[in-house]
């Protein structure tokens, strides 16, 4: 079975390519299209992981999502895929559903697995409170993968580089600016987050998140009431109504585990909590729970994390 | 400005999430529906801020049964001008889009605005397929969104950052958090609400491009491991060891 990945390139490869890419090679033969000015040996990255042939057009970098949608479904007709693999992230938001309609073609958002036996795929629903199955009633599929879903599996292949003209019209949507958090790790692809809550006071407070993050390099993160009070930027907002993650390591300081944020966080694989309150909810919901003042928890923590690092 | 607001029904988020007819159906027992909180507190929100600045109408459609017209109604007791609802089971996100696109299609809307997805199926699936129907551009995960002239100007989520963008009129937006705020219908609102038209549009044949066959829970966490305040070593030695994590 032929299969098809967009991968966006115009920021870089990333570990949720490589987890694309690995999705992809457990269906079928993967081609990889992406588009924007990244090196080839980046690309040939991809193939280290399963693609076999990539296809990219270095000259769309602000491309907009019916240009998106145009590039990625002249690759779909050049390689015959029946299967096309997005990382579900804000681009693939932007640009799934209009080459659904394009292709008439099932779209399953926000995939957590391989298909199951019956062919049907487990997504996330009611904002991580359960899985539903999704079957996909026509012959060409798309796959939106949620990141953190597959183990990257480097197999030391390689992948021909070939340049492709996308042939995608006129832009309508104009970038004006990208503004992106300088060297910080994007918070929906990353192993290990630290999270607090209203229990830290004020923003003025943080510091002793970004130590531990620092530490740990992890990405930092919030509960609702912090990012409604702008202590905190919205994107670093998880829960229901924020982003969705799913994390190896979730470190909670402060929150008191709504159900709400649980939402967005019950995907993670382990989680800390630490709070003063020994009632605090979050803790039916933690592996590891900490009773104690965060003030004092944190900067610890950093410390033993510290020696801990020193020493491996 | 001629806007059209797509609403969904959600369960409240507060609702005990559990399934029936063997794990294929959500169970609906005791709970209670909301508009969809993206599509209520930032798309139709920001629609009636539009309105009252620059004049014009908003039009909120859904995809729907005859028991949904109580949702319906709070969005217009929040302001909408009128309701239409699409009469159908919303099978899908693509039958949902087409639904909506064929009513939208030579009514001349200038903007049609949702919630960046729904609180059920978290599909972000709907704005963009009705974006691709009607061959209008698409900005997804806006944060602010500003009209000048025929142009809209928008601040939207982009891989862990902001981007700016531009875009001309007609277009669709997905709206998240930070467009505007929760508005709670006063009684003038409410009672208004009660005589705005609401009118009920037969469906459209459209296929079902996918379909949900079950829903499973997550397995139950096991009991949390409680770790002394003054011992981090040991919290950073059981992660490392046991969770494996670091």
């Amino acid at each position: 079975m032929s299969v098809l990945v967009y991968i966006n390139g115009v920021h870089g490869i990333g570990k949720n390519a490589f987890e694309a890419v690995t999705y992809g090679k457990k269906l079928g033969d993967v081609t990889v299209v992406t588009n924007g000015n990244v090196d080839d040996a980046a690309l040939a990255k991809l193939g280290e992981y399963g693609a076999s042939k990539i296809l990219v057009d270095k000259s769309l970098n602000n491309a907009d999502d019916q240009q998106l949608t145009k590039m990625i479904e002249n690759a779909a007709n050049q390689t015959g895929a029946s299967t096309i693999v997005f990382v579900h992230d804000h681009i693939a938001k932007n640009v799934a559903p209009r080459l659904s309609v394009r292709l008439k073609a099932g779209l399953v958002s926000g995939a957590i697995a391989l298909p199951d036996g019956d062919g049907t795929i487990k997504v996330n629903v009611f904002s991580g409170k359960a899985f539903g199955s999704v079957k996909v009633n026509t012959a060409k599929k798309i796959i939106s993968l949620l990141p953190n879903s597959i183990q990257p599996e480097n197999n030391g292949g390689s992948a021909a580089v070939e340049s492709f003209s996308a042939n995608a019209g006129d832009t309508k949507v104009k970038v004006l600016a990208t503004k992106q958090p300088e060297g910080d790790i994007p918070l929906p692809e990353a192993d290990l987050v630290v999270s607090a809550g209203r229990g830290l006071k004020g923003p003025e407070n943080w510091g002793i998140v970004e130590d531990l993050a620092k530490a740990l390099g992890a990405a930092t993160a919030c509960s609702r009431p912090v990012s409604d009070a702008d202590w905190r930027p919205h994107h670093e907002h998880v829960g229901q109504t924020g982003i969705a993650i799913r994390p190896n390591l979730y470190i909670a300081a402060g929150i008191s585990g709504a159900i709400q944020h649980l939402a967005g966080v019950n995907g993670s694989k382990t989680i800390v909590v630490i709070n003063t309150d020994p009632e605090a909810p979050f803790f039916k919901a933690a592996d590891y729970g900490v009773v104690g003042d965060a003030f004092e928890v944190l900067p610890r923590l950093t410390e033993a994390v510290k020696k801990f690092k020193a020493s491996h | 400005m001629k806007i059209l607001v797509g609403i969904s029904k959600s369960p409240d988020t507060t609702s005990k999430i559990a399934f029936t007819d063997n794990s294929t159906k959500f169970d609906e027992n005791g709970v209670q529906y909301i508009v969809n909180p993206y599509d209520e507190w930032y798309a139709l929100v920001r629609a009636l801020e539009l309105k009252e600045t620059l004049g014009g109408t908003v039009t909120i459609v859904t995809v729907g049964a005859a028991a949904d017209e109580a949702v319906i109604r709070k969005a217009l007791a929040i302001g909408a001008d009128e309701a239409v609802r699409i009469d159908a089971d919303p099978k899908d996100a693509y039958y949902t889009a087409v639904q909506i696109a064929e009513y939208a299609k030579e009514k001349g809307f200038d903007l049609i605005l949702t919630g960046k997805e729904t609180i059920n199926y978290n599909g972000s699936q709907v704005a963009g397929m009705i974006a691709e129907s009607l061959d209008m551009p698409f900005v997804s995960l806006a944060t602010k969104l500003d009209v000048n002239g025929s142009t809209l100007k928008l601040e939207k989520e982009y891989l862990g950052g902001i981007q700016e963008v531009e875009v001309g009129l007609p277009a669709v937006v997905s709206c998240a958090k930070g467009m505007a705020e929760q508005r709670i219908p006063n009684m003038r609102g409410i009672m208004a609400a009660r005589t705005k038209p609401l009118t009920v549009i037969p469906a459209a044949q459209v296929d079902e491009l996918i379909s949900f066959t079950g829903y499973t829970m997550p397995p139950a966490k096991s009991a949390v491991k409680m770790i002394s305040p003054d011992n981090m070593d040991e919290l950073v030695s059981l992660l490392h060891n046991e969770a494996k994590v670091i």
